[in-house]
Protein backbone atom coordinates (compact mmCIF):
# COMPACT_ATOMS: atom_id res chain seq x y z
CA UNK A 1 0.00 0.00 0.00
CA UNK A 2 2.80 2.44 0.76
CA UNK A 3 4.63 1.67 -2.33
CA UNK A 4 1.50 2.71 -4.46
CA UNK A 5 0.96 5.62 -2.48
CA UNK A 6 4.51 6.75 -2.96
CA UNK A 7 4.19 6.19 -6.99
CA UNK A 8 0.62 7.97 -6.77
CA UNK A 9 2.30 10.89 -5.30
CA UNK A 10 5.33 11.28 -7.34
CA UNK A 11 3.55 10.98 -10.35
CA UNK A 12 0.77 13.27 -9.51
CA UNK A 13 4.05 16.14 -8.67
CA UNK A 14 5.14 15.49 -11.74
CA UNK A 15 1.70 15.81 -13.92
CA UNK A 16 1.24 19.25 -11.72
CA UNK A 17 4.84 20.39 -13.12
CA UNK A 18 4.21 19.09 -16.90
CA UNK A 19 2.93 21.39 -19.61
CA UNK A 20 1.21 18.93 -20.89
CA UNK A 21 -1.14 18.43 -18.33
CA UNK A 22 -1.80 22.23 -17.74
CA UNK A 23 -2.59 22.48 -21.46
CA UNK A 24 -4.52 19.32 -21.92
CA UNK A 25 -6.71 20.54 -18.63
CA UNK A 26 -7.24 23.71 -19.52
CA UNK A 27 -8.43 22.89 -23.15
CA UNK A 28 -11.06 20.91 -21.24
CA UNK A 29 -11.57 23.20 -19.26
CA UNK A 30 -12.58 25.64 -22.12
CA UNK A 31 -14.41 23.36 -23.89
CA UNK A 32 -16.76 21.99 -21.46
CA UNK A 33 -17.79 25.65 -20.28
CA UNK A 34 -18.58 25.89 -24.03
CA UNK A 35 -20.55 23.10 -23.84
CA UNK A 36 -22.23 24.17 -20.97
CA UNK A 37 -23.07 27.54 -22.15
CA UNK A 38 -23.89 27.44 -25.64
CA UNK A 39 -27.43 25.33 -25.39
CA UNK A 40 -28.61 28.63 -23.19
CA UNK A 41 -27.58 30.65 -26.05
CA UNK A 42 -29.58 28.49 -28.88
CA UNK A 43 -32.78 28.66 -26.68
CA UNK A 44 -32.93 25.45 -24.41
CA UNK A 45 -34.51 26.11 -21.06
CA UNK A 46 -33.30 22.10 -19.82
CA UNK A 47 -32.22 21.62 -15.96
CA UNK A 48 -30.44 19.00 -16.84
CA UNK A 49 -26.58 18.03 -17.53
CA UNK A 50 -27.08 14.99 -19.91
CA UNK A 51 -26.28 16.18 -23.03
CA UNK A 52 -23.36 18.12 -21.56
CA UNK A 53 -22.20 14.88 -19.74
CA UNK A 54 -22.19 13.20 -23.23
CA UNK A 55 -20.23 15.84 -24.41
CA UNK A 56 -17.55 15.57 -21.73
CA UNK A 57 -17.33 11.73 -22.05
CA UNK A 58 -16.50 12.38 -25.99
CA UNK A 59 -13.64 15.18 -24.89
CA UNK A 60 -12.31 12.35 -22.42
CA UNK A 61 -11.75 9.90 -25.10
CA UNK A 62 -8.92 12.59 -26.60
CA UNK A 63 -7.49 13.67 -23.15
CA UNK A 64 -7.27 9.77 -21.52
CA UNK A 65 -4.65 8.68 -23.24
CA UNK A 66 -2.71 11.94 -23.05
CA UNK A 67 -2.54 11.81 -19.34
CA UNK A 68 -1.99 8.28 -19.60
CA UNK A 69 1.20 8.35 -22.26
CA UNK A 70 3.79 9.03 -20.55
CA UNK A 71 3.09 6.85 -17.43
CA UNK A 72 5.16 3.90 -18.48
CA UNK A 73 6.42 4.83 -21.77
CA UNK A 74 8.36 7.65 -20.54
CA UNK A 75 9.90 5.81 -17.98
CA UNK A 76 10.83 3.28 -20.80
CA UNK A 77 12.33 5.15 -22.92
CA UNK A 78 14.38 7.45 -20.61
CA UNK A 79 15.57 3.93 -18.58
CA UNK A 80 14.29 5.11 -15.15
CA UNK A 81 11.51 2.14 -15.05
CA UNK A 82 14.94 0.13 -14.66
CA UNK A 83 15.50 2.41 -11.70
CA UNK A 84 12.01 2.07 -10.56
CA UNK A 85 11.87 -1.86 -10.90
CA UNK A 86 14.98 -2.83 -9.25
CA UNK A 87 14.04 -1.29 -6.20
CA UNK A 88 11.70 -3.37 -3.50
CA UNK A 89 8.81 -2.95 -5.12
CA UNK A 90 6.18 -5.19 -7.21
CA UNK A 91 5.19 -4.26 -10.96
CA UNK A 92 1.84 -4.40 -9.60
CA UNK A 93 2.43 -1.74 -7.22
CA UNK A 94 3.62 0.41 -10.19
CA UNK A 95 1.53 -0.27 -12.20
CA UNK A 96 -1.59 0.90 -9.72
CA UNK A 97 0.07 3.70 -8.15
CA UNK A 98 0.36 5.17 -11.69
CA UNK A 99 -2.96 4.17 -12.45
CA UNK A 100 -3.97 5.87 -10.02
CA UNK A 101 -1.86 9.23 -10.22
CA UNK A 102 -3.92 9.73 -14.00
CA UNK A 103 -7.35 9.49 -11.96
CA UNK A 104 -6.59 11.87 -9.76
CA UNK A 105 -6.02 13.96 -12.10
CA UNK A 106 -8.82 13.04 -13.58
CA UNK A 107 -10.99 13.64 -10.35
CA UNK A 108 -9.55 17.14 -9.97
CA UNK A 109 -10.26 18.27 -13.45
CA UNK A 110 -14.20 16.56 -12.79
CA UNK A 111 -14.19 18.83 -9.32
CA UNK A 112 -13.43 21.70 -11.02
CA UNK A 113 -16.78 20.96 -13.77
CA UNK A 114 -18.59 21.26 -10.30
CA UNK A 115 -19.43 24.75 -10.98
CA UNK A 116 -21.78 23.58 -13.46
CA UNK A 117 -24.40 21.56 -11.60
CA UNK A 118 -23.92 24.20 -8.70
CA UNK A 119 -24.96 27.00 -11.03
CA UNK A 120 -28.13 24.92 -12.39
CA UNK A 121 -28.62 24.17 -8.68
CA UNK A 122 -28.86 28.18 -8.24
CA UNK A 123 -31.01 29.17 -11.19
CA UNK A 124 -33.07 26.51 -11.72
CA UNK A 125 -34.37 23.22 -9.95
CA UNK A 126 -32.72 20.35 -11.99
CA UNK A 127 -33.05 16.56 -10.71
CA UNK A 128 -30.41 15.77 -7.94
CA UNK A 129 -30.34 11.96 -8.69
CA UNK A 130 -29.39 12.36 -12.56
CA UNK A 131 -26.79 14.86 -11.63
CA UNK A 132 -25.14 12.34 -8.75
CA UNK A 133 -24.69 9.51 -10.98
CA UNK A 134 -23.87 11.28 -14.44
CA UNK A 135 -20.99 12.31 -12.03
CA UNK A 136 -20.59 8.76 -11.09
CA UNK A 137 -21.11 7.70 -14.74
CA UNK A 138 -17.99 9.83 -15.64
CA UNK A 139 -15.79 9.11 -12.68
CA UNK A 140 -15.71 5.11 -14.01
CA UNK A 141 -16.29 5.86 -17.96
CA UNK A 142 -12.82 7.67 -17.39
CA UNK A 143 -11.27 5.36 -14.61
CA UNK A 144 -11.99 2.78 -17.41
CA UNK A 145 -10.51 4.59 -20.30
CA UNK A 146 -7.34 6.03 -18.60
CA UNK A 147 -6.69 1.77 -17.63
CA UNK A 148 -7.04 1.57 -21.28
CA UNK A 149 -4.32 4.78 -21.49
CA UNK A 150 -2.07 2.84 -18.94
CA UNK A 151 -2.53 -0.41 -20.99
CA UNK A 152 -1.07 1.41 -24.11
CA UNK A 153 1.46 3.09 -22.28
CA UNK A 154 2.91 -0.53 -21.66
CA UNK A 155 3.16 -1.76 -24.61
CA UNK A 156 4.34 1.19 -26.60
CA UNK A 157 8.13 2.28 -26.75
CA UNK A 158 7.28 6.22 -26.36
CA UNK A 159 4.56 8.62 -25.84
CA UNK A 160 3.49 9.05 -29.14
CA UNK A 161 3.06 5.32 -29.77
CA UNK A 162 0.92 5.07 -26.45
CA UNK A 163 -1.27 8.38 -27.69
CA UNK A 164 -1.89 6.62 -31.21
CA UNK A 165 -2.91 3.48 -29.49
CA UNK A 166 -4.82 4.42 -26.53
CA UNK A 167 -6.99 6.48 -29.12
CA UNK A 168 -7.30 3.64 -31.30
CA UNK A 169 -8.54 1.12 -28.77
CA UNK A 170 -10.76 3.70 -27.07
CA UNK A 171 -12.37 4.49 -30.53
CA UNK A 172 -12.82 0.38 -30.96
CA UNK A 173 -14.62 0.03 -28.51
CA UNK A 174 -16.63 3.91 -28.71
CA UNK A 175 -18.20 2.55 -32.06
CA UNK A 176 -18.70 -1.26 -30.65
CA UNK A 177 -22.38 -0.17 -29.93
CA UNK A 178 -23.15 0.31 -33.69
CA UNK A 179 -20.85 -2.35 -34.58
CA UNK A 180 -23.86 -4.85 -32.94
CA UNK A 181 -26.29 -4.56 -35.72
CA UNK A 182 -22.73 -5.30 -38.22
CA UNK A 183 -22.42 -8.48 -36.76
CA UNK A 184 -25.77 -9.41 -34.96
CA UNK A 185 -26.67 -12.60 -32.87
CA UNK A 186 -24.47 -13.58 -30.46
CA UNK A 187 -21.60 -11.75 -31.52
CA UNK A 188 -23.36 -8.74 -31.98
CA UNK A 189 -24.27 -8.81 -28.15
CA UNK A 190 -20.99 -9.83 -27.10
CA UNK A 191 -19.62 -6.06 -29.30
CA UNK A 192 -21.99 -4.50 -27.90
CA UNK A 193 -21.65 -5.76 -23.82
CA UNK A 194 -17.70 -4.66 -25.34
CA UNK A 195 -19.32 -0.92 -25.85
CA UNK A 196 -17.93 1.48 -23.75
CA UNK A 197 -21.31 4.56 -24.58
CA UNK A 198 -23.98 1.47 -24.03
CA UNK A 199 -23.08 1.62 -20.21
CA UNK A 200 -23.06 4.81 -19.39
CA UNK A 201 -27.01 5.81 -20.79
CA UNK A 202 -28.70 4.52 -18.11
CA UNK A 203 -26.37 5.93 -15.50
CA UNK A 204 -26.91 9.21 -16.84
CA UNK A 205 -30.61 9.27 -16.41
CA UNK A 206 -30.21 8.53 -13.13
CA UNK A 207 -30.63 4.29 -12.94
CA UNK A 208 -27.37 2.71 -11.57
CA UNK A 209 -27.43 -0.89 -12.41
CA UNK A 210 -24.89 -3.04 -11.06
CA UNK A 211 -24.07 -4.75 -14.52
CA UNK A 212 -22.54 -1.03 -16.01
CA UNK A 213 -20.42 -0.37 -12.70
CA UNK A 214 -19.32 -3.92 -13.00
CA UNK A 215 -18.21 -3.61 -16.94
CA UNK A 216 -16.40 -0.32 -16.12
CA UNK A 217 -14.75 -2.26 -13.17
CA UNK A 218 -13.72 -5.13 -15.14
CA UNK A 219 -12.23 -3.02 -17.85
CA UNK A 220 -10.17 -1.83 -15.22
CA UNK A 221 -8.94 -4.53 -13.68
CA UNK A 222 -8.29 -6.33 -17.03
CA UNK A 223 -6.15 -3.48 -18.70
CA UNK A 224 -4.42 -2.65 -15.21
CA UNK A 225 -3.92 -6.62 -14.79
CA UNK A 226 -2.39 -6.96 -18.34
CA UNK A 227 -0.09 -3.84 -18.17
CA UNK A 228 1.36 -5.68 -15.09
CA UNK A 229 2.09 -8.64 -17.14
CA UNK A 230 4.02 -6.92 -19.94
CA UNK A 231 5.94 -5.35 -17.75
CA UNK A 232 7.24 -8.56 -15.55
CA UNK A 233 8.07 -9.72 -19.39
CA UNK A 234 11.20 -7.04 -19.06
CA UNK A 235 12.81 -8.03 -22.43
CA UNK A 236 13.62 -4.65 -23.86
CA UNK A 237 16.86 -3.55 -23.39
CA UNK B 1 28.01 -12.11 -0.41
CA UNK B 2 27.25 -12.91 -4.19
CA UNK B 3 27.63 -16.07 -5.70
CA UNK B 4 26.63 -16.48 -9.15
CA UNK B 5 26.90 -20.09 -10.83
CA UNK B 6 26.42 -20.89 -14.86
CA UNK B 7 24.43 -17.90 -14.82
CA UNK B 8 23.68 -17.72 -19.21
CA UNK B 9 20.96 -14.92 -20.75
CA UNK B 10 19.85 -14.81 -24.15
CA UNK B 11 18.23 -12.42 -26.16
CA UNK B 12 16.49 -14.99 -28.70
CA UNK B 13 19.39 -16.45 -30.37
CA UNK B 14 22.06 -14.32 -29.51
CA UNK B 15 24.19 -15.11 -26.27
CA UNK B 16 24.59 -12.31 -24.33
CA UNK B 17 26.60 -14.44 -21.58
CA UNK B 18 27.06 -17.68 -21.38
CA UNK B 19 28.12 -19.62 -18.04
CA UNK B 20 29.42 -16.94 -15.99
CA UNK B 21 30.21 -18.03 -12.76
CA UNK B 22 32.16 -16.34 -9.99
CA UNK B 23 31.24 -14.79 -6.15
CA UNK B 24 32.61 -11.79 -4.86
CA UNK B 25 33.19 -11.86 -0.59
CA UNK B 26 31.60 -9.19 1.57
CA UNK B 27 34.12 -5.98 1.32
CA UNK B 28 35.41 -6.58 -2.33
CA UNK B 29 35.77 -4.15 -4.75
CA UNK B 30 35.37 -6.33 -7.95
CA UNK B 31 36.25 -4.93 -11.27
CA UNK B 32 34.24 -6.01 -14.16
CA UNK B 33 35.99 -5.40 -17.31
CA UNK B 34 35.40 -5.88 -20.98
CA UNK B 35 34.84 -4.21 -24.35
CA UNK B 36 32.02 -2.64 -25.29
CA UNK B 37 28.88 -5.14 -25.60
CA UNK B 38 30.95 -8.28 -23.65
CA UNK B 39 27.96 -8.57 -21.12
CA UNK B 40 29.15 -6.81 -17.97
CA UNK B 41 25.39 -4.42 -18.12
CA UNK B 42 23.64 -7.68 -18.83
CA UNK B 43 25.46 -9.52 -15.95
CA UNK B 44 24.56 -6.38 -13.43
CA UNK B 45 20.57 -6.46 -14.85
CA UNK B 46 20.35 -9.72 -13.38
CA UNK B 47 21.73 -9.62 -10.29
CA UNK B 48 19.59 -6.57 -9.60
CA UNK B 49 16.85 -8.10 -10.45
CA UNK B 50 15.68 -6.36 -13.56
CA UNK B 51 15.57 -9.60 -15.88
CA UNK B 52 16.06 -13.56 -15.37
CA UNK B 53 18.47 -15.45 -16.97
CA UNK B 54 17.97 -17.92 -19.00
CA UNK B 55 19.73 -20.64 -17.18
CA UNK B 56 22.14 -20.65 -13.95
CA UNK B 57 21.43 -19.13 -10.24
CA UNK B 58 22.68 -15.80 -8.82
CA UNK B 59 22.46 -15.08 -4.88
CA UNK B 60 23.22 -11.80 -3.04
CA UNK B 61 22.93 -12.31 0.23
CA UNK B 62 21.93 -15.52 0.77
CA UNK B 63 18.82 -14.79 -1.48
CA UNK B 64 18.25 -15.92 -5.05
CA UNK B 65 17.88 -12.93 -7.16
CA UNK B 66 15.33 -14.25 -9.19
CA UNK B 67 12.74 -16.21 -6.82
CA UNK B 68 13.63 -13.73 -3.63
CA UNK B 69 13.60 -10.88 -6.30
CA UNK B 70 12.36 -8.09 -3.24
CA UNK B 71 14.70 -9.11 -0.68
CA UNK B 72 17.57 -9.10 -3.40
CA UNK B 73 16.48 -5.71 -4.38
CA UNK B 74 16.33 -4.53 -0.77
CA UNK B 75 20.10 -4.90 -0.35
CA UNK B 76 21.60 -3.55 -3.72
CA UNK B 77 22.29 0.19 -4.47
CA UNK B 78 22.31 0.31 -8.08
CA UNK B 79 23.13 2.99 -10.64
CA UNK B 80 22.29 2.24 -14.53
CA UNK B 81 24.94 3.15 -16.79
CA UNK B 82 23.09 5.32 -18.23
CA UNK B 83 21.98 7.28 -14.74
CA UNK B 84 18.33 7.90 -15.30
CA UNK B 85 16.93 10.09 -13.64
CA UNK B 86 13.32 12.25 -13.94
CA UNK B 87 14.49 15.44 -14.99
CA UNK B 88 11.29 17.26 -13.42
CA UNK B 89 12.30 16.62 -10.16
CA UNK B 90 14.40 18.44 -8.12
CA UNK B 91 17.48 16.63 -6.65
CA UNK B 92 16.01 16.54 -2.87
CA UNK B 93 12.44 15.71 -3.88
CA UNK B 94 14.05 12.49 -5.97
CA UNK B 95 16.16 11.10 -3.42
CA UNK B 96 13.55 11.77 -0.87
CA UNK B 97 11.50 9.94 -3.33
CA UNK B 98 14.00 6.64 -3.67
CA UNK B 99 14.22 6.58 0.12
CA UNK B 100 10.64 6.65 0.41
CA UNK B 101 10.85 3.69 -1.93
CA UNK B 102 12.92 1.89 0.55
CA UNK B 103 10.96 2.74 3.22
CA UNK B 104 13.67 4.31 5.37
CA UNK B 105 11.69 6.05 8.73
CA UNK B 106 14.49 8.70 9.17
CA UNK B 107 14.22 10.10 5.70
CA UNK B 108 15.73 13.08 6.08
CA UNK B 109 18.67 12.30 7.84
CA UNK B 110 19.51 9.47 5.03
CA UNK B 111 19.15 12.21 2.41
CA UNK B 112 21.07 14.45 3.99
CA UNK B 113 24.14 12.84 4.52
CA UNK B 114 24.06 10.75 1.40
CA UNK B 115 23.96 14.35 -0.19
CA UNK B 116 26.79 15.31 2.14
CA UNK B 117 29.15 12.23 0.60
CA UNK B 118 28.52 13.16 -2.98
CA UNK B 119 28.98 17.04 -2.03
CA UNK B 120 25.97 17.74 -3.86
CA UNK B 121 23.97 19.43 -0.74
CA UNK B 122 24.60 22.88 -2.36
CA UNK B 123 22.47 22.08 -5.40
CA UNK B 124 19.73 20.22 -3.24
CA UNK B 125 16.65 22.32 -4.73
CA UNK B 126 18.08 22.59 -8.49
CA UNK B 127 16.00 20.58 -11.03
CA UNK B 128 18.23 17.46 -11.66
CA UNK B 129 16.44 18.42 -15.60
CA UNK B 130 19.07 21.34 -15.19
CA UNK B 131 22.58 19.96 -13.61
CA UNK B 132 25.55 18.93 -15.85
CA UNK B 133 26.81 15.36 -16.72
CA UNK B 134 28.81 14.86 -13.56
CA UNK B 135 26.50 16.08 -10.93
CA UNK B 136 23.79 14.05 -12.76
CA UNK B 137 26.00 11.17 -12.12
CA UNK B 138 26.61 11.93 -8.47
CA UNK B 139 22.97 12.31 -7.48
CA UNK B 140 22.56 8.80 -9.27
CA UNK B 141 25.68 7.67 -6.43
CA UNK B 142 23.76 8.86 -3.70
CA UNK B 143 20.32 7.18 -4.97
CA UNK B 144 22.06 4.74 -5.23
CA UNK B 145 23.47 4.87 -1.56
CA UNK B 146 20.30 6.39 -0.19
CA UNK B 147 19.42 3.44 1.94
CA UNK B 148 23.30 2.64 3.10
CA UNK B 149 23.20 -0.89 1.00
CA UNK B 150 25.16 -3.58 1.67
CA UNK B 151 26.07 -4.27 -2.05
CA UNK B 152 26.61 -1.52 -4.51
CA UNK B 153 26.49 -2.50 -8.47
CA UNK B 154 27.68 0.34 -10.50
CA UNK B 155 27.86 0.38 -14.03
CA UNK B 156 30.46 2.49 -15.94
CA UNK B 157 30.28 5.05 -12.78
CA UNK B 158 32.65 7.43 -13.99
CA UNK B 159 32.13 7.68 -17.72
CA UNK B 160 31.32 10.84 -19.38
CA UNK B 161 33.02 12.60 -16.04
CA UNK B 162 35.86 15.25 -16.68
CA UNK B 163 39.41 14.10 -15.08
CA UNK B 164 39.00 15.69 -11.37
CA UNK B 165 35.19 14.30 -11.23
CA UNK B 166 36.75 11.03 -12.79
CA UNK B 167 39.23 11.37 -9.42
CA UNK B 168 36.33 12.30 -6.66
CA UNK B 169 33.95 9.59 -8.20
CA UNK B 170 37.00 7.11 -7.65
CA UNK B 171 37.55 8.23 -4.59
CA UNK B 172 34.33 7.98 -3.68
CA UNK B 173 33.80 4.33 -4.26
CA UNK B 174 37.40 3.59 -2.76
CA UNK B 175 35.82 4.51 0.39
CA UNK B 176 32.83 2.69 0.40
CA UNK B 177 34.87 -0.66 0.33
CA UNK B 178 35.16 -2.72 3.54
CA UNK B 179 31.67 -2.17 5.05
CA UNK B 180 30.07 -2.46 1.53
CA UNK B 181 30.88 -5.07 -0.86
CA UNK B 182 30.77 -3.17 -4.55
CA UNK B 183 30.26 -4.56 -8.41
CA UNK B 184 31.66 -1.92 -11.02
CA UNK B 185 32.09 -2.39 -14.56
CA UNK B 186 34.28 -0.48 -16.39
CA UNK B 187 36.44 -0.16 -19.62
CA UNK B 188 38.83 2.05 -18.75
CA UNK B 189 41.55 -0.45 -17.25
CA UNK B 190 43.52 2.29 -14.66
CA UNK B 191 40.46 2.37 -12.88
CA UNK B 192 40.50 -1.29 -12.30
CA UNK B 193 43.83 -0.78 -11.27
CA UNK B 194 43.42 2.14 -9.05
CA UNK B 195 40.31 1.09 -7.10
CA UNK B 196 39.98 -2.72 -7.67
CA UNK B 197 40.64 -5.77 -5.24
CA UNK B 198 39.80 -8.23 -7.66
CA UNK B 199 39.54 -8.08 -11.73
CA UNK B 200 36.99 -10.40 -13.80
CA UNK B 201 37.64 -9.87 -17.37
CA UNK B 202 34.45 -10.47 -19.25
CA UNK B 203 34.49 -11.18 -22.98
CA UNK B 204 31.54 -12.11 -25.51
CA UNK B 205 30.06 -13.45 -22.71
CA UNK B 206 32.76 -15.40 -20.96
CA UNK B 207 35.12 -14.68 -18.23
CA UNK B 208 38.36 -15.00 -19.90
CA UNK B 209 40.47 -13.99 -16.44
CA UNK B 210 39.87 -13.74 -12.60
CA UNK B 211 42.76 -12.22 -10.05
CA UNK B 212 43.75 -9.41 -8.26
CA UNK B 213 45.52 -6.87 -10.76
CA UNK B 214 49.37 -7.51 -9.64
CA UNK B 215 48.74 -11.67 -10.05
CA UNK B 216 46.75 -11.07 -13.38
CA UNK B 217 49.97 -8.80 -14.60
CA UNK B 218 52.55 -11.19 -13.12
CA UNK B 219 50.83 -14.81 -14.64
CA UNK B 220 50.47 -13.08 -17.98
CA UNK B 221 53.81 -11.93 -18.92
CA UNK B 222 55.61 -15.28 -18.45
CA UNK B 223 59.27 -13.67 -18.10
CA UNK B 224 61.04 -10.44 -16.73
CA UNK B 225 61.95 -7.93 -18.85
CA UNK B 226 63.97 -5.12 -18.42
CA UNK B 227 64.56 -1.89 -20.00
CA UNK B 228 68.31 -0.56 -20.59
CA UNK B 229 69.11 2.75 -21.93
CA UNK B 230 73.12 3.16 -22.87
CA UNK B 231 74.77 6.28 -24.29
CA UNK B 232 77.98 4.52 -26.21
CA UNK B 233 76.99 0.74 -27.08
CA UNK B 234 79.65 -0.51 -28.89
CA UNK B 235 79.11 -3.49 -31.41
CA UNK B 236 79.44 -6.63 -28.82
CA UNK B 237 77.28 -5.12 -25.97
CA UNK B 238 73.93 -7.61 -27.15
CA UNK B 239 76.26 -10.72 -27.29
CA UNK B 240 77.67 -9.67 -23.73
CA UNK B 241 74.36 -9.16 -22.30
CA UNK B 242 73.48 -12.54 -23.33
CA UNK B 243 75.67 -13.79 -21.69
CA UNK B 244 74.84 -12.70 -18.34
CA UNK B 245 73.21 -15.77 -15.90
CA UNK B 246 70.15 -16.52 -17.21
CA UNK B 247 69.01 -13.93 -19.50
CA UNK B 248 67.11 -15.46 -22.34
CA UNK B 249 67.06 -12.75 -24.83
CA UNK B 250 68.41 -9.55 -25.32
CA UNK B 251 66.44 -7.06 -28.16
CA UNK B 252 68.68 -4.28 -29.30
CA UNK B 253 66.40 -1.42 -29.89
CA UNK B 254 66.69 2.40 -31.31
CA UNK B 255 69.05 4.81 -30.06
CA UNK B 256 71.09 3.20 -27.41
CA UNK B 257 67.77 0.87 -25.92
CA UNK B 258 67.86 -2.54 -25.16
CA UNK B 259 65.17 -4.84 -24.10
CA UNK B 260 66.70 -8.10 -21.87
CA UNK B 261 64.68 -10.85 -21.32
CA UNK B 262 65.56 -12.55 -18.12
CA UNK B 263 63.88 -16.14 -16.80
CA UNK B 264 60.86 -15.64 -14.45
CA UNK B 265 62.01 -14.73 -10.77
CA UNK B 266 65.42 -13.88 -11.59
CA UNK B 267 66.43 -9.85 -12.19
CA UNK B 268 69.30 -9.73 -13.18
CA UNK B 269 69.43 -5.98 -13.20
CA UNK B 270 72.69 -5.48 -10.89
CA UNK B 271 74.64 -7.81 -12.92
CA UNK B 272 73.48 -5.56 -16.21
CA UNK B 273 74.30 -2.53 -14.53
CA UNK B 274 78.20 -3.79 -13.68
CA UNK B 275 78.49 -4.65 -16.64
CA UNK B 276 77.68 -1.24 -18.48
CA UNK B 277 79.75 0.24 -15.77
CA UNK B 278 82.94 -1.63 -16.47
CA UNK B 279 82.58 -1.36 -20.14
CA UNK B 280 81.87 2.53 -19.68
CA UNK B 281 79.13 1.82 -22.01
CA UNK B 282 77.19 5.19 -20.32
CA UNK B 283 74.12 3.89 -18.18
CA UNK B 284 71.31 6.41 -18.56
CA UNK B 285 68.60 4.20 -18.03
CA UNK B 286 67.11 0.65 -16.27
CA UNK B 287 63.95 -0.16 -15.49
CA UNK B 288 62.12 -3.27 -15.48
CA UNK B 289 59.11 -3.39 -17.93
CA UNK B 290 55.98 -4.53 -16.42
CA UNK B 291 52.71 -5.87 -18.84
CA UNK B 292 50.32 -3.08 -17.98
CA UNK B 293 46.73 -4.25 -17.49
CA UNK B 294 46.11 -2.59 -20.66
CA UNK B 295 48.32 -5.35 -22.60
CA UNK B 296 46.62 -8.32 -20.90
CA UNK B 297 43.32 -6.97 -21.78
CA UNK B 298 44.08 -6.84 -25.19
CA UNK B 299 46.12 -10.25 -25.03
CA UNK B 300 42.79 -11.56 -23.96
CA UNK B 301 40.24 -10.46 -25.62
CA UNK B 302 41.66 -10.32 -29.43
CA UNK B 303 43.14 -13.30 -29.79
CA UNK B 304 42.25 -13.02 -33.43
CA UNK B 305 42.31 -9.95 -34.39
CA UNK B 306 45.45 -9.11 -32.76
CA UNK B 307 46.51 -6.75 -35.84
CA UNK B 308 43.26 -5.29 -36.15
CA UNK B 309 43.61 -3.65 -32.94
CA UNK B 310 47.41 -2.99 -32.77
CA UNK B 311 46.48 -1.05 -35.98
CA UNK B 312 43.92 1.13 -34.29
CA UNK B 313 45.87 1.78 -31.03
CA UNK B 314 48.75 2.49 -32.21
Amino acid sequence: MQNIWVITKRELGSYFVSPIAYAVGAAFLVLSGLFFILPFFLGSSDASLRGWMQTIVVLLLFIAPMFTMKLLAEERQTGTIELLLTSPVRDWEVVIGKFLAALGLWLAILALTLVYPIALKIFGNPDIVPLVTGYLAMVLMGAAMLAVGVLSSAVSPNQIVAVVVGFAILLVLWIAAPLQNVFGGQVGSIVAYLSLTDHMGDLMKGVVDSRDIIYYLSVVVGCLFVSTRILETRRWS
Amino acid sequence: MIEVHNLTKAYGPRTAIADVSFDVQKGEILGFLGPNGAGKTTTMRILTGFMPPTAGTATVAGYDVFEQSLEVRKRIGYMPESVPLYPEMSVWDYLNFMAELRHLTDREDHVEHVMDAVQITDRADQLIGKLSKGFRQRVGLAQALVHDPEVLILDEPTVGLDPKQIIEVRELIKGLAGERTVILSTHILPEVQQICSRVLIINKGHIVAEDTPERLTAALQGTERVHLQLRSPTEQTAELLGRIENVLNVRPLDGGHFEVECALGMDRREEIARLAVNRDWGLLELRPVRLSLEDIFLQLTTEDSDEKIEEAVG
